[in-house]
């Protein structure tokens, strides 16, 4: 199918979604309808209630709970609320604001690299054509599948003196997910148009300028798109981190809540680790909560194609 | 040069009209500059595809935190790795936990599509919360389902209320069972993915395709069955092969719920890599690593080649 991806997720859905209800189960009657629409409606509210909510509800209470009462956790609600003197304890000891700084230093010039680097090398790779062409783009998307191999990967970061530095696990990144990046945006480029680009060069534009003035602001959708994957995944990773990262200044959230798990003075107590959870996952759930449209429809582009 | 070129698929409609082919030609080859490709490839380079080659070097050397430089060892790491049996034993692990991630992961994203497909109040806000745990962090995922599995934890508390007895199942201490476990954890925390890119799947459906079986008087189960689940397959071979190749990488999950334990029975590659590594034992990290490459290139590339060719045929 040629549907841009821009196109998947909202108009085409949304024009599908009348007869989609019109199927429903539920028989001819009308009383009967409405009875398996309750039916289905409490279905659905206790199976997010018991599925999500649940673990959902073990954190929030838990980190709600002073030490003694959370090293058996449970869902009790807790009896002392001490989730203002966790967040504390875990911000004043647990290094949050610094791992903090240090996820952002990695996350925000990665993302911004990926996007940069690898929509201009996207606009390039989608409009020539040739075998050389297709052998580059073979290449560039080969991330998507193979495993990064992450040995050697240090190894190359450790030559290049950026072991233990932002720096390091930035340049890590930028080749992990730059596959990513690539395989959205040629995909994209390639559903545009080519005229408005071809009357653009008829005015005696340079390529650059065609690049920045003309062709960018077209791949506003499929750049959020990629920002929303690459910085979720970039966010949450905590495997390479361990070994890029390992033993330098800078630290990540995730990884830092590894070091605190494993920390001897916070073996089960559960309220200090899932404080630290609440508060990094905040940032991930706010992010959600103002682009709740934008990322729905930016996940699902790249599925249905 | 303009005549001998292979003018391959000019396709583009503007310049299929036009006259002065060979100086349109000329001047496309340039209007696509190399300088934009080299940035992201120097990078892809450097990070991703150099380290790809050294790791058939070095997995075959006997490089390690204890020595000064190193020396080609031919195939002894795999040779030691076979011999006391870690190398099979992360790797059975491993493809166990994959199947049935993809498995779980995917049977409950499309019965979750299938229940929030209409579009209600109740279930816009049901697929939001399905979607929550994708956003958080693996690692602490694992955390709070340690807690929850614990033999006092919160699941044996709930079961024991029910039940009236005293429960105290050690849902993480079974060398058989527990990996099952962490699997249904892993999809737990990527059943909304899978969920969301079905539902896209679902409603981009030719209308006429699903009025066409309506007619015919086909059941709700026949249409599901015969008419949009085969209408899936595009869907289908993004999700399996995302939770595929995400779960032969994965780490973190089962990191924070188990640490590969009871007995190293859910030692995934990763988490073998991860310990090695930390002993200083880099080659034999080395050639985990290019085992967990060469299982993905000899697993999963016919797999998801396989549900590509499907997707053409239906």
């Amino acid at each position: 199918m040629t549907a841009t991806p821009a196109t998947l997720a909202a108009p085409a859905a949304r024009a599908a979604r009348r007869p989609a209800r019109a199927r429903r189960p539920g028989g001819p009657g009308s009383g009967r309808r409405t009875a398996g629409r309750v039916l289905h409606d409490v279905l659905v509210v206790l199976l997010a209630a018991v599925v999500v909510g649940v673990p959902l509800w073990l954190v929030l209470v838990t980190a709600s709970k002073t030490t003694a009462e959370a090293a058996r956790p449970d869902l009790s609600l807790p009896t002392e609320l001490a989730l203002g003197d966790n967040l504390r304890q875990v911000i004043s000891q647990g290094e949050v604001l610094l791992a903090l700084g240090g996820s952002l230093l990695v996350t925000v010039p990665a993302v911004v690299l990926l996007l940069v680097l690898g929509s201009a090398a996207s606009w390039v790779l989608a409009r020539r054509t040739g075998r050389w062409n297709a052998v580059l783009y073979t290449v560039g998307i080969s991330s998507i599948v193979l495993p990064p191999a992450v040995i050697t990967t240090v190894l190359t970061v450790r030559s290049l003196g950026l072991q233990g530095t932002a720096v390091g696990m930035v340049g890590v990144y930028t080749g992990m997910f730059m596959g990513t990046v690539i395989f959205f945006v040629t995909g994209f480029v390639r559903n545009l148009p080519i005229e408005l680009e071809e009357a653009a060069r008829l005015d005696g534009t340079t390529p650059f300028q065609l690049f920045t003035r003309i062709v960018l602001p077209m791949l506003r959708p499929v750049i959020a798109t990629a920002a929303i994957l690459t910085t979720l995944s970039i966010w949450n990773e905590v495997f390479y981190t361990f070994f890029v990262l390992g033993g330098g200044d800078t630290t990540t959230l995730p990884l830092n809540l590894y070091k605190v798990a494993s920390a001897a003075q916070y073996v089960n107590n559960w309220n200090l680790i899932f404080a630290y959870v609440v508060l990094m996952s905040l940032p991930m759930i706010v992010v959600f909560a103002v682009a709740q449209r934008r990322i729905i429809s930016g996940v699902t582009s790249g599925a249905v194609k | 040069m303009a005549t001998t070129a292979p003018a391959p698929a000019r396709t583009a409609p503007a310049a299929a009209g036009r006259a002065a082919a060979p100086a349109a030609r000329r001047r496309r080859a340039v209007s696509y500059p190399s300088w934009m490709l080299w940035p992201a490839f120097a990078a892809l380079l450097v990070f991703f595809l150099v380290p790809t080659l050294l790791n058939f070097v070095y997995a075959f050397t006997d490089w390690s935190a204890f020595k000064q430089g190193f020396g080609f060892v031919g195939t002894q790491n795999f040779q030691r790795l076979f011999a006391d049996g870690s190398l099979l034993s992360s790797l059975r692990v491993t493809l166990v936990w994959a199947l049935l991630v993809a498995l779980l992961q995917n049977g409950l994203g499309f019965v979750l599509a299938l229940l929030l497909e209409g579009d209600t109040r109740v279930n816009r806000g049901a697929r939001i919360v399905f979607f929550l745990p994708v956003l958080l962090s693996p690692l602490a995922v694992g955390y709070v389902f340690q807690a929850l599995l614990r033999p006092d934890g919160a699941l044996n508390g709930v079961l024991g209320a029910l039940t009236g007895s005293d429960v105290s199942i050690a849902w993480l201490g079974s060398t058989t069972w527990t990996i099952v476990v962490v699997s249904v954890v892993q999809a737990w925390k990527w059943m909304g993915l899978s969920m969301l890119i079905f539902m896209a799947g679902l409603k981009t459906m030719p209308t006429d395709v699903l009025e066409a079986a309506r007619i015919d008087g086909a059941s709700w189960w026949r249409t599901l069955w015969s008419v949009r689940f085969p209408l899936l397959a595009p869907a289908v071979t993004f999700n399996v092969a995302t939770a595929l190749l995400g779960s032969m990488n994965g780490f973190d999950t089962a990191t924070a719920l188990t640490n590969g334990g009871p007995a190293r029975s859910t030692e995934l590659l990763n988490i073998f890599i991860f310990r090695t590594f930390g002993q200083g034992l880099y080659a034999q990290a080395t050639t985990m690593s290019l085992v967990l490459f060469l299982t993905v290139v000899i697993v999963a590339l016919p797999v998801i080649l396989y549900l590509r060719r499907r997707e053409n045929v239906l």
